[in-house]
């Protein structure tokens, strides 16, 4: 089976950063013809690098390509009673196929190792994303239940729903919303603010401002880090507005409002 | 480069986040349409023979461009070789669409962004990490600011 392994290689040493790195002795794997054949088990010791689901290995720590890859789905890691101390094996759900066996240099490297390995795979990364999708969800709930009006001059947009795919950040350019609100790479659509309710004293913070848009030239493809402009006028969070549909609907108009100057402003020239 | 094929050739029996038979072109000069089955799991794509049940290879998505080209037609390219490109055919422009999109998203570094991004969205809101309770705030891979591209 073809593999793009150039472009494999290429991910595994161009600068994007490694998961984990470090040397490690990797068991030699030889097929036994006789059941009583009798060799001595064998390490190498190999510089090994960690990115995303897949663990690479370099003869050298400077050497240009890998040797190898180890690609990390469908597998479990877990110590093991090799005669060696700090072994530990990548076993895959895959019956019949070959264990991986490699030697840290001490305790701390190899349950660095392991804790690396077992949370690598894909599936993982994307429950933890899930998860917290969620919760950005239930704060941003909680968080406008207990709002009671923001500036109108605010750049305040109402948070979108987030299993709206068009608000996950893209490799590409950021799309634009139809309210004229950029998406995530933009820095817009999703009002960041502390909880107007600190759970255990029960006083009410301001919320810091949204994320500021950026211009579409400038944003690139990385995590946004969403700068704030300096202070804002505190805005007054009022605890007893409880009932969400009055504030919904208070939400919706202000959108309203703000979409038609934001549409007039268009119309006049102005970015 | 040696990788375990074998495993490989195990994920790309797992089920799929998307199938579809498509056509497709390799960056090889000279190369013609061709149908493929082609199967999205996790960060790879799997492209078979249609009547085949072993693929006739892998593609990485990691990074890589997914372009939009004609109508119906989408493209899979990589960093250090973008004029290289996988060309794939669909049968509706929805189609290819669809396929655009869920390339897009099926990379881990894709994923790592969002990760970053949520959990800073959250801590923000909060004031808490939320990945404080998996015992995985140090981890290096869901630090912002470390993975810049």
């Amino acid at each position: 089976m073809k593999l793009n392994e150039r472009s494999v290689a290429h991910y595994a040493t161009c600068d994007s950063p490694a998961d984990h790195a470090g040397f490690l002795r990797k068991r030699v794997e030889r097929h036994h013809h006789h059941a009583h054949h009798h060799h001595a088990t064998s390490y190498q010791r190999r510089w090994f690098v960690l990115k995303g689901n897949l663990l690479f290995y370099f003869e050298e720590r400077e050497s240009r390509e890998p040797v190898g890859l180890v690609v990390l789905e469908g597998c479990t890691v877990e110590l093991c009673e090799a005669a060696e101390e700090f072994a530990f094996a990548i076993r895959f759900d895959d019956a019949g196929a070959r264990a991986y066996v490699l030697v840290a240099d001490g305790q701390a490297a190899m349950e660095a190792w392991v804790k690396a390995l077992s949370r690598a795979s894909f599936d993982y990364m994307r429950l933890v994303v899930r998860e917290l999708e969620k919760q950005l969800e239930e704060a941003s709930k909680t968080l406008a239940a207990c709002h009671k009006s923001p500036r109108r001059s605010s750049s305040s947009g109402r948070k979108r729903h987030l299993s709206n795919p068009a608000l996950l950040p893209l490799q590409e350019k950021p799309t634009v919303l139809e309210n004229g609100y950029s998406t995530w790479g933009s820095g817009g659509g999703i009002p960041g603010g502390a909880a107007c309710l600190d759970r255990d004293g029960g006083h009410t913070k301001p919320p810091p401002l949204p994320p500021r848009r950026r211009s579409a030239a400038s944003s690139a493809v990385g995590s946004p880090v969403p700068s704030l402009s300096p202070a804002m006028p505190e805005s007054p969070v009022s605890p007893e507005t409880a009932c969400f549909s009055k504030l919904h609907s208070w939400y919706g108009q202000e959108i309203a409002v703000l979409r038609r100057e934001w549409q007039e402003r268009q119309k006049r020239g102005h970015p | 480069m040696r990788y375990n094929e074998r495993e490989l050739l195990f994920l790309a029996r797992q089920p799929a986040e998307k199938a579809a038979e498509i056509l497709m072109r390799l960056p090889k000069k000279g190369s013609v349409l061709k149908k493929r089955l082609v199967k999205l799991v996790v960060n790879f794509l799997f492209y078979f023979r249609t009547d085949e049940s072993e693929p006739i290879g892998a593609l990485l998505l990691e990074h890589c461009r997914i372009i939009k080209e004609e109508e119906n037609v989408f493209s899979i390219s990589f960093v250090e070789e973008p004029e290289r490109k996988y060309c794939f055919e669909c049968d509706s422009e929805e189609q290819c669409q669809e396929w655009i999109e869920a390339l897009k998203r099926a990379s881990y570094e894709f994923m790592r962004r969002c990760l970053i991004f949520y959990r800073n969205e959250i801590q923000k809101m909060t004031g808490k990490d939320p990945l404080e309770q998996y015992g995985i705030s140090e981890e290096a891979r869901f630090q912002l600011g470390t993975h810049k591209q």
